[in-house]
């Protein structure tokens, strides 16, 4: 079987996607493409689909908050970890997203395994992947209010009342109320 | 006397209650048509049955007794070791990620304390990673132990049960010697392993190895060859290559499909190149073929372990830096600096620098990743882990799909799911 020979990949992308990339980040060996989030799927699928790419498994999509501090273009980060079999190698793509419309395209097209890694992070962090075809909560339970893995969120334990905050609280209690 | 009958009043569901209850229209678009009409019929199954490995709940559609549509449903063992982890110190993380894969603990360990490593830029002992082979693959055995074990019995083999945990009690003790704890040691840390190897742990493992090639060869006399077991097993739950990789199954489930795919030995840690060890493949990716690899697992297991104990180094079990290891209690009475550091490591801890790194190891289930991220503080920002159950259970709506509600036994148990993984 003849195999294409490996390309760089940060090169590739951007010459194909030459808006699309807004920094590039090496560190400790692992190369981060920043990626404007409109641009996420076509970038997805230039990455999965070129000879002398293929990203074919995607490992993992995770998230972080970096709230409250706002060094960074976007208060929540997405980052997709791919993997090339064929090249035995890694690449990260990340996309900031702003913190009052937390918005990206899905990927579930280009990775089904896209599918409940992305309800996890609408889960666990409110960010809303556009077009996923069933954005459920999936490991929270369907009714509960917040999004846990914020940063804002608090740790757990009961919140101590005062007279700031006891109508905020009192509206996540429905039946202390009763 | 007889007692008085006491009328209970009907109690009111106050309306925001009355919300909660699950309705038909909620499963428009998830389940076919048919379900609307009652043509199907919807069962559901879990999240206490006895064969769903811990606590997961399927949804099924069924026509008869096939099943037309499978929502997996996880959540219930969800314990928030994420953001857990968000409010500690690198170091009393560890002890967490046990907690997540309780079947392999090790492995949690390993991937937690490699991200460490490559987050802060820790170095790790010659003699702490061929340690740390050895746990891994022990690790390795014990998990396919207690799953050969339940898979089998849950396809009604019970005396494989029984065998595999006779088997797994030595492996339980040699991990009691080795770090105090039967199950969720720890023993793997930042930097190296938590102590050295206790003199007993050597003829202990001796004698492990001598005797479990042969309880091996018993598994497969009474399961490989069983014309019982073929029949229930052989042509079940097919996952192709390709659906494999797009679904995101790792490990030996994807292995069994033909997929020549381990981090083992494609992107070597701990010194796993040096090992001579084959990696088995399947051929035709169903139940059967899951069951068969792993079963070659088991004794690539041991080739690996034979080789490591060999060749054990001698030298330091953890990292000689004081600035993230803390120094031995011997030295505290001694020098002046080891108590500065043995303070500051246990109030505050060591700081890691504001950037994300990702790691990803085989674990007995497949591909487990850890993203970290750094703050420049003590704490991590943000402590994420891809966990290969999740991913199985993700995808096992699409491999049921047209079986037997009897087979989905088989396929939950072949693709090796452990919902403290799945949940974390």
């Amino acid at each position: 079987m003849h195999i294409p020979k490996a390309l760089d990949p940060v090169e590739a992308v951007k010459g194909a996607y030459p808006n699309a990339v807004l920094d590039v980040v090496q560190f400790r060996d692992e190369t981060t493409l920043v990626i404007h989030p409109q641009e996420i799927v076509s970038v997805a699928r230039f990455l999965r689909g070129t000879n002398g790419l293929i990203y074919n498994y995607l490992s993992d999509i995770s998230s972080v908050d970096y709230f409250p501090d706002y060094n960074r273009p976007g208060r929540f980060g997405v980052c997709y970890h791919l993997l090339s079999m064929l090249y035995t190698r890694r690449i990260r793509l990340k996309v900031y997203l702003p913190e009052d419309e937390p918005v990206v395209p899905t990927v579930v097209n280009v990775w089904p395994a896209a599918n409940w890694l992305e309800r996890e992070i609408y889960d666990m962090m409110g960010i809303i992947f556009e077009g996923h075809p069933d954005l459920r909560r999936v490991l929270m339970p369907d009714d509960w209010d917040g999004h846990p893995l914020r940063r804002d969120a608090p740790l757990g334990y009961e919140t101590v009342m005062f007279s700031f905050n006891v109508d905020e609280i009192n509206k996540h209690k429905p039946y202390a109320q009763e | 006397m007889v007692a008085p009958i006491v009328k209970v009043e009907p109690v009111a569901i106050p309306d925001s209650m009355k919300q909660w209850e699950g309705s038909l229209e909620q499963l428009r678009g998830l389940v076919s048509e048919r379900a609307m009409t009652g043509e199907t019929m919807l069962l559901n199954m879990g999240p206490h049955h006895p064969s769903t490995h811990g606590v997961l709940r399927l949804l099924l559609e069924l026509d008869g007794e096939q099943i037309v549509t499978c929502l997996p449903d996880v959540g219930y063992l969800h314990t928030g070791i994420e953001k857990s982890i968000e409010s500690k110190s690198y170091e009393k993380a560890v002890p967490l990620t046990d907690r997540m894969d309780y079947l392999a603990p090790m492995s949690n360990n390993m991937v937690f304390a490699l991200a460490v490593e490559k987050l802060t830029g820790l170095d790790v002992p010659e003699r702490a990673q061929v340690i740390r082979v050895i746990c891994l693959e022990l690790t390795r055995i014990n998990s396919h132990l207690v799953w050969l074990g339940t898979h089998a019995l849950d396809m009604g083999a019970m005396s494989v049960f029984l065998y595999c945990f006779r088997e797994r009690e030595y492996l339980l003790d040699m991990f009691e010697m080795l770090s105090g704890q039967r199950l969720m040691g720890s023993y793997i840390r930042p930097g190296g392993v938590w102590r050295d190897l206790p003199a007993e742990f050597m003829p202990a493992l001796e004698r492990f190895i001598n005797y479990f090639p042969g309880k091996v060869d018993d598994y497969e006399k009474i399961l490989t060859n069983n014309p019982l077991w073929i029949d229930r097993t052989q042509g079940i739950g097919v996952i192709e290559p390709d659906e494999g990789i797009a679904l995101g199954v790792s490990g030996p489930s994807l292995r069994a499909s033909g997929v020549n795919w381990d981090i083992r030995k494609s992107q070597p840690y701990s010194g796993y190149e040096k090992y001579d060890f084959n990696v088995p493949l399947g051929e035709h990716g169903d139940v059967y073929d899951r069951f068969y690899v792993r079963i070659l697992e088991l004794r690539e297991s041991l080739k690996i372990i034979q080789q490591a104990m060999k060749n054990v180094p001698g030298g330091a079990f953890r990292s000689t830096n004081r600035k993230f290891v803390p120094p031995p209690r011997a030295e505290l009475g001694r020098s002046m600096e080891a108590v500065i550091h043995h303070f500051k490591l246990w109030t505050e801890g060591y700081a890691a620098p504001d950037q994300e790194v990702f790691v990803a190891i085989e674990s007995p289930r497949g591909e487990i990743g850890c993203y970290l991220h750094g703050t420049g503080g003590n704490k991590p920002r943000r402590a994420h882990f891809k966990t290969p159950s999740f991913m199985h259970i993700s995808a096992l709506g699409k491999i049921a799909e047209g079986h037997m509600i009897a087979d989905l036994v088989g396929i939950i148990g072949s693709v090796d799911i452990v919902l403290g993984d799945s949940d974390r």
